[in-house]
Order: structure tokens, then C-alpha cells, then sequence
């Protein structure tokens, strides 16, 4: 098992023909990943690098009935293509675009929570995230497939390459991973900490979890009450950002300490107090998980709500 | 983006919100010519007062003594001359301060009472939120602390957009006098549309002021737009002040390297904004203290790597450099043959740890050990962080 995606999802990439998202819609069909083509309005019918394209998120869904869209649209074209996914009703949406203005993704989340509340369900990925990925199952994003390895401890983060940092050390620890999650490091997202946590709870491959946070916002504090509450498998975490100063925007749109909230030793004082194992070094992440998982206390029991 | 006072009751202007009149200067001359030609400064109407105020990207300037009141017009250019070219430090500008290039005059109003009034994008409700208080003139992160009750949070939904009962709940909570409330209301309306056409990220405006006179001003204005979406608002892109900004930073941006100036000594090139974080974080672990974040984003290619080099090295604090890049998509021999070659040209002389993770890691580690260069070389995260503290220490 793993969450989300495995070796038996289809997926279509907007945005297929430019420069990234061909790239990458090649490097993931290498890791074996089912990519069925991809959409760039006006180049239907065509194909590219092997790739059947179409017109449009409709015409892809209606001929292949895809599991997953991976979009590489430009920023300023980003909400509209993850809109386009939402209204053909695509079940899992992974939006990998840096850059879109924070307002448009406010439209997006609204709409795409009014869909769930009427019974959708739809996931959105990102934005301006590395993907997902089910090692030896589907690559669906620009992380490197061979670093990852299949293994027992899941990975939430909203940042790209200190990702593969952990990722890294859990492979060569031989612990691996069931299913790593990009998270993305844009204020407005969609899957946030809770709900992936939620899955890997869920999970019976996963046996932990490392939740790799930054400055910014109080999404990490409000994963660990969860994480303390309602789930038996241990989370380790790490807070980037610990020497960054206040206000100042540390490369992710929502990676900025405002009005004092959001520092990185608020965080990790908060995610110490409910439990979450929080590792000060991030050369350590994978070492915490091993001593944990290997400490025999990995299941602990719930707190009553 | 940040921007000026003035340059956001420009904006204001246009969208229909009340501000009061003034003139900029950026020398004494102009404000003796201001004072003796513009009308806001004789006649009949004349205000009775006037507000001097320092124009910097910063709040907490009427404490540092950059906001004067002239009670005449004489008074004026002192004034001016007291304040234009001194550096103010506030608690926003950091110990270094912001040195004043401008300086704005406008009339005083006649206050009878002060509000607080905001629209900021909220992380958590996802949506734009306005949060407005009775404690107007103060910082609303104290308010929010001594006296939460007294703090309004209204967050829009963006499928309704904005009516009226969302102004008359405002006012309300206010308490304001119900002579103004069709002027509050509006008041709101066009905030929330300003907000919303020019893609802003934040605008506070802290005091809101009821005059004696029954109107509705705003006092003061802060605005920040959110860059992701400058784009689209090339006009508002223009009102980008680069004095307000850190040189290296500039210069960086330039070469789409996103670069943060800090106080340290040990300056760390990383690809990627989390990894880059944590770098930083792992440099003041080691006993360190880092002198920047630099993102340099995936590829790591010679032609970044050397302007990372030579913006890292324009800060004469750098004593040493701390390179960590995992190499993912690109091949670490790649990243390590781009680092040979620009060390090379831009003659590093500090000394230089570079780590190296990833696809190919080995073989670009050796690439750099024989290289000839004094390149330290190191595998795990916190063993560069040491190193270079270590190297950098020793040359102290």
C-alpha cells in the first residue's frame, strides 16, 4: 500500500508541451509512471515526444479517464488549468507552478471546496511543490526517482529539495519511504500537513512519518495537535528557517515570519509539546526515525479528543 | 513589493478612498517652494496644522523622530531639512536604519477619534480578511495581545464578494456615529476593491480618523503587493523604490537568485528555498552565523554559480562560503565542474566548503578534491557546516 498514487495510476500533464512539462512528463513515464499524454489547448491531435495531446482537461478525460493531472502551466495560466481539472472533475490534481498570484489561488481553493461540499472529491497537490511520489509505483512530479527508495516511513513537506535531503537519508538508512508528498510552499495550497498525515494514519505500509516545515503560517502547529490526538504512528519534524529574520520573505511566497508569528522555535517548542519528535539537525531527520521506529514505542496511544 | 506613504494615497486617490492632501519633496528647496506656491499652505482654508513625514518602507517612524507637526508654515522646511537625509531606525528597519530620500507634507486633520482598519490575505480561512479595531494608532500585534475583544475579523468570501452589511458589521463593532456610516461603508467597499484589482498582499490603514467635522480619513496607509502577481499590474510594478532596497539584493535579482542579506560571516549557496533555510539553520547549529540566504535554484549551472560568487563576495563581512547542493535532475560532476570553473574566475580567496548530495555525488566530489583549488569537500550536511565554521574560525 501508499497513499494517494501507486503503480496503477493514470495520469495526463497540462501543459505537456513546454519546455518543463515535457521534460518531466518524459523523466516520469522513464520511472515507469502511466502517462497517458498530456493538454495544450490548440495543439490537439498532435503528438509530442510519443504523447497524445488534446485540446483540452475534457477531451484528455473523456478519451482516457484519467486518475491524476500534472500541470507545469505557467503561473499566469495556473489557476485557470487546475480549474479546468476541477470542472472535468479530475480526482487528483498536482500543480507543480511557482509563482501564482496568491488571490487566484484563493478563487481556486473556493471552488474547489464548494465541489467537495456537494460531493466531489477532488485532491489538489501544490501549487509550487516537487509532486508526489510512491517509490517503485509513480513518479507523479520534477523530484529525482532514484534517490527514493520503497520502505516504511512517509513523507509530508512544503519544501522541494530539503525534501530529498530526508528522502536521502531514509534510503540510505534502508528504511525508505511509502509515499513522499510536496506540499508546496505557497501560503494558499491545496492538501495541507492534516490531510496527508489523516492518509498515512490510514496507511498500513506507513509505520512513520517525517513533516517537514518552515517558517510562516500555523499549518505545522495545527498538524501536531492532530498528529497528538488522532494517530497512533510516531511523526518526526523538522522547522527550516530557525536564523531566518522576521518579515522577510526566505524564497517560498509563504515562507515569512509576520507580526512574530510563525517563527521556527514557536513551531518547534509547539510540535516538542504534543509529541512530535523534532529534530534541531537536519542532517538527523533519517537517524530520529530509525531510533524511534527501532525504540519499539513507534505506536503509542491516543489522546482522548 | 512594498511601497511609499505617499505612493499608496496616490492609490487610495484613485480608488475613491478619503486621504488628506500633501505634497512630496525630496530636497529643502522643494518644500520652500512647495510651501510658497501650493495652496494647501495659505488662503483661508488653509489647515491649521501640517504633518511632516519621513518617507521610508518601514513603520515605527513617528517614534525614531521621523514624523513632525508644523503648527506653521514657517515651521516647515526645518523641519523637512531635520528629517530628509537622516537614517531612522525603527523596530522594522533592523539596527542599520533606512536613511530618509523623501520626505511627504500634508494637511492635519482635525482628529476626534481613531480607528484600525486592514484587508490581509489570512493563510488559514483562505481568503481576504478585513480586521478592524478601536485601538487606532497602535500596533494591532499588541492589541491582538493586550486586548483581542477589541479586534474585528471578517473574512470575504470570494464567491459573494462585497456588500454593504459587511461595512455596516464593521461599523458597528466600531461604534462609529451613524453620520458616517454610508461613508464607512464605501469606505470598505473600496478598500476591499483596491485590494482585489491590484493584487495586494496587505493594506493597513493605521489611524483610520474620524474628523471633528464628521469625516472619514485615512491618516496613515501601508500597502504590500504580492510579487507573484506584479505581472499583471506593470503600473504598480514602477512604484518599486530600489533605495529601499538592499544593493546585493538587487543585483541578485537580476540574475533570478533570490538572495536575503543577513548579519553573519559564513555565506551558503544552496538550490532550493527550504534547503536553504536549513542550511542556514545547520551553519549557526555548527557554532556559525550565516551572512545570507541564496537560493540558486535546480540547475546550478557555472554562469549562476559565478554571479552567486561575486554577489556573495560583494559583502565584506563573508569569510567564508559554504556551497550545499543536492544534485537531483542535474548531475552532481555537472554542479561540481560549474563550481571549479567559477571559483576560478572570480578568484575566491575565502575559504570554500562545498557539499555535494545526490545523483553522481561521488565522482563530483573528486572532480573538486583534485582540482587544485582549496576546495574543502564534505558529504553530509552538518560535516560542511562544521567544516566551514571550522575554516572560518581558524582564519579569525
Amino acid at each position: 500500500m501508499s497513499i494517494l498514487v501507486d503503480r496503477s495510476t493514470r495520469v495526463i500533464v497540462q501543459g505537456i508541451t513546454g519546455k518543463e512539462g515535457s521534460y518531466h512528463a518524459v523523466a516520469c513515464r522513464e520511472y515507469g509512471t502511466k502517462v497517458l499524454g498530456g493538454v495544450t489547448p490548440g495543439k490537439g491531435g498532435s503528438t509530442h515526444e510519443g504523447f497524445p495531446v488534446w485540446n483540452s482537461v475534457f477531451d484528455a478525460r473523456d478519451a482516457e479517464n484519467p486518475d491524476v493531472s500534472l500541470i507545469f502551466v505557467p503561473p499566469a495560466f495556473a489557476a485557470d488549468a487546475i480549474l479546468e481539472s476541477i470542472a472535468a472533475n479530475i480526482p487528483l490534481i498536482v500543480c507543480i507552478t511557482e509563482g501564482i498570484p496568491v488571490l487566484d489561488m484563493v478563487r481556486v481553493r473556493r471552488v474547489l471546496d464548494a465541489r467537495n461540499a456537494e460531493g466531489a472529491e477532488i485532491r489538489l497537490i501544490g501549487p509550487n511543490c516537487p509532486g508526489i511520489i510512491t517509490p517503485d509505483g509513480a513518479k507523479i512530479g520534477i523530484m529525482p526517482g532514484y534517490i527514493h527508495k520503497r520502505g516504511r516511513v512517509g513523507v509530508v513537506s512544503r519544501s522541494g529539495t530539503l525534501t530529498y535531503e530526508a528522502v536521502w537519508q531514509l534510503t540510505q538508512l534502508g528504511l525508505g519511504e511509502s509515499t513522499c508528498v510536496g506540499i508546496g510552499g505557497d501560503p494558499v495550497r491545496g492538501l495541507n500537513f492534516i490531510d496527508v498525515l489523516e492518509l498515512f494514519e490510514k496507511d498500513p505500509e506507513t509505520e512513520a512519518v517525517v513533516m517537514i516545515g518552515e517558517i510562516g503560517g500555523e499549518d505545522e502547529e495545527r498538524a501536531a495537535v492532530f498528529a497528538q490526538t488522532r494517530m497512533t504512528k510516531p511523526v518526526v519534524g523538522f522547522i527550516a528557517g530557525l536564523t531566518a529574520p522576521p518579515g522577510r520573505r526566505m524564497g517560498h511566497a509563504g515562507a515569512i515570519v509576520s507580526g512574530g508569528k510563525g517563527t521556527a522555535k514557536e513551531k518547534m517548542a509547539f510540535l516538542e509539546s504534543h509529541g512530535v519528535a523534532v529534530v534541531d539537525n537536519p542532517s538527523l531527520i533519517g537517524k530520529t526515525v530509525f531510533d524511534v521506529l527501532a525504540s519499539g514505542k513507534s505506536r503509542r496511544p491516543l489522546l482522548p479528543v | 513589493m512594498n511601497i511609499h506613504e505617499y505612493q499608496a494615497k496616490e492609490l487610495f486617490k484613485e480608488f475613491g478612498i478619503p486621504v488628506p492632501n500633501g505634497v512630496l519633496v525630496e530636497t529643502v528647496e522643494q518644500a520652500r517652494q512647495a510651501v510658497a506656491s501650493s495652496p494647501l499652505f495659505k488662503g483661508d482654508s488653509k489647515p491649521a496644522v501640517w504633518a511632516v513625514k519621513a518617507q521610508i518602507h518601514a513603520g515605527g517612524r513617528g517614534k525614531a523622530g521621523g514624523v513632525k507637526i508644523a503648527k506653521t508654515v514657517e515651521e516647515i522646511p526645518g523641519f523637512v531639512e531635520q528629517i530628509l537625509g537622516k537614517t531612522l531606525v525603527t523596530h522594522q528597519t533592523g539596527p542599520e536604519g533606512r536613511k530618509v530620500q523623501k520626505v511627504w507634507i500634508e494637511e492635519g486633520s482635525r482628529i476626534a477619534r481613531e480607528y484600525y482598519l486592514s484587508a490581509v490575505v489570512d493563510r488559514t480561512s483562505r481568503r481576504i480578511t478585513l480586521i478592524a479595531s478601536t485601538e487606532g494608532g497602535m500596533e494591532i500585534e499588541e492589541v491582538a495581545q493586550s486586548h483581542p475583544e477589541k479586534i474585528l475579523h471578517l473574512s470575504i468570501d470570494p464567491a459573494e464578494d462585497y456588500f454593504p452589511y459587511i461595512g455596516r458589521r464593521l461599523f458597528s463593532f466600531l461604534g462609529l456615529p451613524f453620520q458616517v456610516q454610508s461613508q464607512f461603508v464605501n469606505l470598505v467597499r473600496d478598500l476591499l476593491s483596491f485590494f482585489q484589482k491590484r493584487d495586494a498582499s496587505m493594506v493597513e490603514i493605521n489611524p483610520l480618523v474620524l474628523t471633528q467635522d464628521d469625516r472619514l480619513v485615512a491618516l496613515d496607509a501601508k500597502v504590500g503587493f504580492d510579487d507573484n502577481a506584479l505581472g499583471r499590474h506593470p503600473s504598480i510594478r514602477d512604484l518599486r523604490d530600489l533605495s529601499e532596497e538592499n544593493e546585493l539584493e538587487i543585483e541578485a535579482s537580476k540574475y533570478n537568485l533570490n538572495y536575503v542579506k543577513l548579519d553573519g560571516n559564513i555565506a551558503c549557496m544552496v538550490n532550493g528555498a527550504g534547503l536553504a533555510m536549513a542550511t542556514m539553520d545547520v551553519i549557526a547549529l555548527a557554532g556559525g552565523s550565516p551572512s545570507n540566504f541564496l537560493d540558486v535554484g535546480g540547475g546550478a549551472s557555472k554562469e549562476t554559480v559565478e554571479q552567486a560568487f561575486r554577489i556573495i563576495l560583494s559583502d565584506p563581512h563573508v569569510k567564508g562560503i559554504f556551497v550545499n547542493i543536492f544534485g537531483g535532475i542535474v548531475r552532481c560532476e555537472r554542479i561540481a565542474g560549474g563550481i571549479i570553473a567559477a571559483a576560478q574566475d572570480v578568484k575566491v580567496t575565502v575559504p570554500l566548503v562545498v557539499r555535494l548530495q545526490g545523483t553522481n555525488a561521488k565522482e563530483g566530489r573528486e572532480m573538486l578534491k583534485s582540482s587544485g583549488l582549496a576546495i574543502q569537500v564534505a558529504e553530509e550536511l552538518f560535516e560542511g557546516a562544521e567544516k566551514i565554521v571550522l575554516a572560518v574560525k581558524g582564519e579569525a
